[in-house]
């Protein structure tokens, strides 16, 4: 085994564990933080495949700002924990079910084409830094990021609107 | 190096997991959590590949996979918390005004 492999058996060990925390945690809060793990490893993964910027992003945006907003949802809602009630119950063992014949379907796919699938190649030297990230972003990619900010206005607005109080209610 | 059909594999399971999550979970935020889960092995396929054929348009789709991750979340909690508002619970379940 390569040192690469080790590396990336345990990152991925890491991530798995983290997913099924989040995915059976009885408490909401306990999953949002399983999930920050989680992303915090993709972001390690990122890193190992050249992509520094994306991996930072991914920390300051995802780790940082999305689950921050998520913990405060959490907690403002006192939501953590749910009363158990089960109105569905033959829905649960359906789904674990369907889930696992979508890994079984994902592998038998991947190790049957997997001939057809070029290895990772070696990093070229400036590959992924914000600098050629930038240079594609604003030649080739200009009127997507353009229109970015006009998805983040609306989204910024229809959240501002949906919790705004309804003051002719009362 | 890794092997990229490493990858797929790892993302094909943190994928199925959000999509279970998604369907066992009942409290709406953490099915929500389980689509950025989704999203997020998305992302990583995307780096991957992107990496594996030198080309950095992948990354650039990954920052704009964020970009809209954050508008939907924004939009998704603010949602939640309408929601919360006038039921007074996230359970989904017992959000069926609709059900014929």
């Amino acid at each position: 085994m390569t040192p690469d492999l080790i590396l990336f058996s345990i990152l991925a060990l890491i991530a798995i564990a983290a997913a099924l925390g989040m995915l059976f945690s009885r408490n909401a809060v306990y999953s949002a933080l399983y999930l920050i793990l989680n992303f915090a490893t993709v972001a390690v993964f990122y890193l190992l495949l050249g992509a520094p910027f994306i991996a930072m992003a991914q920390v300051t945006v995802y780790a940082g700002a999305i689950m921050v907003l998520f913990l405060f949802v959490i907690m403002l809602l006192g939501a953590e924990q749910l009363s158990r009630t089960r109105t569905l119950g033959w829905q649960q063992p359906l789904a674990i079910v369907l889930a696992l014949t979508l890994v079984v379907e994902a592998a038998y796919i991947i190790f049957t084409r997997a001939g057809a699938l070029p290895n990772v190649e070696a990093a070229v030297s400036g590959y992924g830094s914000p600098q050629a990230i930038g240079e594609l972003l604003f030649n080739q990619y200009l009127l997507p990021f353009e229109v970015t900010s006009i998805l983040l206005l609306a989204a910024m607005i229809g959240a501002i609107v949906l919790t705004k109080e309804d003051k002719n209610k009362e | 190096m890794v092997p990229v059909s490493y990858y797929i594999a790892l993302s094909a399971v943190l994928f199925s997991i959000g999509a279970l999550g998604v369907l066992i979970r009942r409290n709406a935020i953490v099915i929500f959590m389980s689509v950025e889960l989704m999203l997020n092995a998305a992302n990583l396929l995307f780096v991957a590949f992107a990496r594996t054929y030198a080309a950095l348009n992948g990354q650039v789709f990954v920052f704009f996979v964020m970009t809209v991750a954050a508008a939907e979340v924004a939009v998704g909690l603010a949602l939640i918390v309408a929601v919360f508002r006038s039921k007074h619970s996230i359970d989904i379940d017992e959000i069926s005004s609709l059900k014929g």
